[in-house]
């Protein structure tokens, strides 16, 4: 019998070397045939869709917490409460990523605003966080060198439940920025990190932690855990829908390869959902062509889908692969899902970019 | 190695608000025409990971690199935008005749 598979997924870990050796580290990725014409089109920025979708979702997070509020110590706070967590434990994470790539609203300053803020309420160091992301664009899903593979084979399935509540991720979120208030970081965050943004790192985290002693010193003042219902617990216990949506990205799916189409899942969700979610069940199309903005996601993927594997029909067609994966990965870490790729692209479509050289 | 002024295209080739990719022997390099028909060069490849900036996009006076949506005011070479932290080198651009020239060092 053959022993399985065991690969070490730490950025100071020696598969980083491996992954460099392998030249697939920094590498050049598949892109589906689209004309520029087209790309430039669906790249265009604007205001308006993220300030209307900012205005509904701070006005949620207000009306359910007022609701929250006025029915404290009945049993109707627990709906108000439920609602107010996912919008803020959850929808803050699609927010925090999308003003994290600058596509969010045209105007930069929007979207740094609400990074910050999207940042705070999702419990992760701004700074850190956008360096960790572009990692994970340059090297998704490459052992060794992404900071951020959500589920390592073989999955841990116990911290998998536990980080529906965030009991993974927001432990190691807060340690980390503890670590900052003392002036330091993690080999791994080095490895991302260049040299010159500690300074910013450190007293972006002292910041963060000053706020959540005020808020957990608050509620001892008043006894009363109502002040952490806002601030801070919501991330805890309004994080699953962050989760659901999240492992639908790449859980399951190929590692160590250079094309999206077989590392990222595309899903169709509902108008809500997508809402909620910023219209990142559109992961392939995100990946392949970042320069475009969420609400021009939809028309991407029409355009593109042709050279796509199917997208899955809805979030529970994604699960019913995801959960059966995971449980064979348990045993089988070598076992992953292989998406099936259209042999011949379009064609007729011009190169993304037209090269012209000196005589 | 002396500045040559090497001709790139016709002017007319470059969209408004749009590049063009210029390779000259192993180096590449971009060229911006602005909406106002202005010109521009700096370096091809992105000072975050060296990706070809040709496969972005102009906002303005401003190119963002497909891979990170790092930003570059290419007026000037300037990082504006992370990952991109370090500038771009710049390149001086005549237009004589409706032909784009670009004076590489
Ligand atoms: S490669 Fe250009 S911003 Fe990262």
């Amino acid at each position: 019998m053959t022993r399985p598979m065991y690969r070490n997924y730490a950025l100071d870990g020696p598969e980083n070397q491996r992954a460099l050796e392998r030249k697939l580290a920094n590498a050049q990725w598949y892109t589906c045939p689209i004309s520029r014409k087209r790309l430039k089109e669906l790249m265009q920025r604007r205001d308006g869709p993220a300030i209307r979708d900012t205005l509904i979702w701070f006005g949620l997070l207000a009306l359910t917490g007022t609701l929250g509020y006025l029915a404290w110590g009945t049993w109707w706070a627990v709906p108000c409460f439920a609602a107010y967590g996912v919008l803020y434990g959850s929808t803050s994470d699609s927010r925090w990523h999308e003003c994290g790539h600058g596509t969010a609203f045209k105007t930069p300053w929007m979207n740094e605003v609400v990074y910050q803020i999207a940042s705070f309420m999702v419990v992760r160091a701004p700074i850190p966080w956008r360096w960790s992301h572009a990692r994970h664009h340059t090297d998704t899903i490459i052992v060794g060198r992404d900071p951020e593979i959500a589920v390592p084979r073989p999955p841990n399935v116990l911290m998998m439940i536990l980080n529906f509540v965030h009991l993974k991720s927001t432990p190691t979120d807060l340690g980390r920025m503890l670590r900052h208030c003392f002036g330091r970081m993690t080999a791994a965050e080095r490895d991302y990190i260049p040299a010159g943004e500690e300074k910013t790192i450190f007293w972006t985290s002292r910041i963060h932690i000053a706020i959540y002693l005020a808020v957990i010193g608050w509620s001892v003042a008043i006894r009363s855990i109502l002040p952490l219902m806002y601030v801070g617990l919501p991330a805890l216990y309004g994080s699953w829908l962050m989760v659901v949506f999240g492992l639908t990205q790449h859980a399951g799916l190929a590692e160590d390869v250079l094309d999206h189409r077989l590392n990222c899942r595309t899903v169709h969700i509902c108008l809500a959902n997508r809402f909620l979610y910023w219209n990142m069940n559109y992961h392939v199309e995100h990946h392949m062509f970042p320069s475009v903005p969420y609400h021009a996601l939809p028309a991407l993927h029409e355009e593109l889908k042709a050279d796509m594997p199917p997208a899955y029909p809805s979030l529970w067609a994604a699960y019913r692969e995801i959960i059966p994966t995971v449980l064979r990965q348990m045993k089988d870490p070598a076992y992953f899902v292989r998406r099936p790729i259209p042999s011949h692209p379009r064609p007729g479509l011009e190169a993304a970019s037209a090269v012209l050289s000196s005589a | 190695m002396a500045s040559e002024w090497i001709r790139v295209c016709a002017a007319d080739e470059i969209e408004p608000d749009d590049l063009r990719r210029f390779d000259h022997g192993d180096r590449t390099f971009v060229v911006y025409r602005t909406a106002e028909d202005e010109y521009f060069a700096t370096d091809g490849l992105c000072t975050h990971e060296k990706v070809h900036l040709a496969d972005g996009f102009v906002i303005g006076n401003v190119i963002e690199c497909p891979k990170h949506n790092g930003c570059f005011d290419f007026r000037t070479g300037a990082a504006t935008r992370r990952p991109a932290r370090e500038p771009l080198r710049t390149w001086p651009v005549k237009v004589e005749e409706g032909q784009v020239f670009v004076q590489i060092g």
